[in-house]
């Protein structure tokens, strides 16, 4: 490697830093975090016995997963303003990302719910639990262990494709690798730096995954 | 075979009885094709234990089960204390089916603690959801009631650190603690270490003895000769036999009943 490349590398470190913490980071979590609680109420809505509501859910969750995640972004981006709906590039992408993990989580979180045996539901029931109460203080608590190792890939996968919205104007990891990187023609070396940052955050993501599992395992013996 | 004239009452219970604190009549209900019970009725006087005994598929967990509409009948009629639901009338609302399941207390065969919660919590998981009530009220409370099924120093463990014994009794303690009239309880023992089913018989003796009305469907047929105030014999979805477990348990006048005792009392033989 020549010193130019090495001191192309240097400069680049603080500002693919910066769209790290400043952009990538934020748009994962806020979307993931949206996208949780969409997730939640598709889930619901497919396991209701409504035959309407189960429907809908389960349209939505067809084709969130049935349709290429870039050509959600470019919908909403650049199709949407057609009927008047105009989104500026981070909260495009937000939307097209929460939309996209509501319709992956909701599945997950689904057969999380039903992996709680039924004897549960009635249990609380008994003990003067309504539908709400018996979800959150009996069912949910239950659902996250079997969820967090599913819903981690998730994340994971959240992460790497947030770079899709570099293809938006949304000035993440990779778009400021890709400027950096095009007048020197130094893609090697700069594609190089941003895979280890999105690789950083991933086993960053993954050691908290680890923590999650140990600590919902204190009411199971191992 | 000859029929008893008064089948239904000994002589010594002939004085005036308070009213039931259990009544159901005419209960129904199919599961598919399949009809599991046809037209119950039985009633629990206030303070008695009843035992339902019978061979499985006969229809005993589902009557159980039908007094807290955990199984919602097709017909009849359940009334407990004040709360009276008659299951023909359609639809029956949530809110019928909460307060008829407020008033008792269930233990389930597999216990179905709640197995994120500690011992307490699992105990007070009911209590603290009524309005106004103080956590710590509710803790001593629950405390009390570990106290009365022996496992006051477990309160902080949680359920997978239990004896399949102590999991049932934390289960008692929890069905308690809701202060239902009544206790419910669906084979509590099936599902025990032969070694372990004493220390749960016990608890429930101690419960009968303090006066609780209690239904119990069990295979332990010795407990219902001790505890038992009522036993009726469930075959092919109607009760088939009915009286005290000296009348039912010593004495059974069909033959299903003598051969269902026979085979649970000498499987062998």
């Amino acid at each position: 490697m020549n010193e130019q490349t090495t001191q192309l590398i240097l400069d680049s470190l603080g500002p693919l830093l910066r769209a790290t913490v400043t952009t990538t980071i934020p748009l994962t979590l806020i979307s993931f975090v949206l996208g949780l609680v969409l997730a939640l109420g598709v889930a619901l809505m497919r396991l209701s016995s409504v035959r309407v509501v189960s429907s809908l859910a389960r349209i939505y969750v067809s084709l969130v997963r049935g349709t290429p995640l870039l050509l959600q972004l470019f919908i909403i981006y650049y199709g949407l303003p057609a009927l008047g709906v105009r989104f500026d590039p981070f909260p495009a992408a937000v939307v097209a990302f929460t939309l996209n993990v509501g319709g992956y989580a909701a599945e997950v979180i689904r057969s999380a719910i039903l992996s709680v045996p039924k004897g549960q539901w009635e249990a609380a029931s008994t003990v003067g639990m309504g539908y709400v109460t018996t979800l959150r203080r009996v069912v949910l608590p239950q659902a996250v262990r079997t969820a967090i190792p599913p819903l981690s890939n998730t994340l994971i996968s959240l992460v790497k494709d947030t770079s899709l919205a570099s293809t938006i104007q949304v000035t993440e990891l990779l778009r400021v690798a890709q400027e950096a990187a095009a007048p020197t023609y130094e893609f090697f070396a700069l594609y190089g730096v941003a895979a280890v940052y999105y690789w950083v955050v991933c086993l960053v993501l993954s050691f908290v995954q680890a923590r999650l599992e140990e600590r919902q395992n204190r009411y199971v013996s191992t | 075979m000859t029929e008893p004239t008064t089948p239904l009452m000994s002589a010594e219970s002939a004085a005036p009885r308070p009213a039931p604190l259990v009544s159901v009549s005419g209960l129904a209900k199919s599961f598919g094709d399949h009809e599991v019970l046809r037209s119950i009725d039985f009633e629990v006087a206030p303070g008695s234990v009843t035992v339902l005994i019978g061979p499985s598929g006969s229809g005993k967990t589902t009557v159980l089960r039908s007094l807290n509409a955990l199984d919602v009948a097709d017909a009849g009629v359940v009334r407990i204390g004040e709360v009276e639901v008659d299951f023909a009338q359609r639809p029956v609302t949530r809110q019928q089916v909460a307060t008829l399941r407020a008033q008792s207390g269930m233990v389930f065969q597999s216990h179905h603690l709640f197995p994120h919660l500690t011992v307490l919590a699992n105990v007070t998981a009911g209590p603290v959801l009524a309005p106004r009530r103080d956590r710590a009220e509710v803790a001593e409370e629950a405390r009390e009631l570990l106290r009365l099924v022996g496992l006051e120093e477990k309160a902080d463990a949680y359920p997978y650190q239990l004896s399949g014994g102590q999991q049932q009794r934390v289960g008692i303690a929890r069905a308690l603690a809701i202060k239902p009239k009544l206790m419910l309880f669906d084979e509590p023992t099936s599902a025990l270490d032969p070694e372990l089913v004493g220390e749960v018989l016990v608890v429930m003796k101690n419960l009968a003895a303090q006066g609780w009305t209690m239904v119990v469907v069990t295979h332990e047929i010795r407990f219902a000769q001790q505890v038992a105030d009522q036993v009726l014999f469930m075959d092919g979805g109607v009760v088939v036999e009915r009286g005290t477990p000296d009348e039912v348990l010593t004495r059974p006048r069909t033959e299903r009943a003598r051969q269902f005792l026979h085979r649970i009392l000498d499987p062998l033989d």
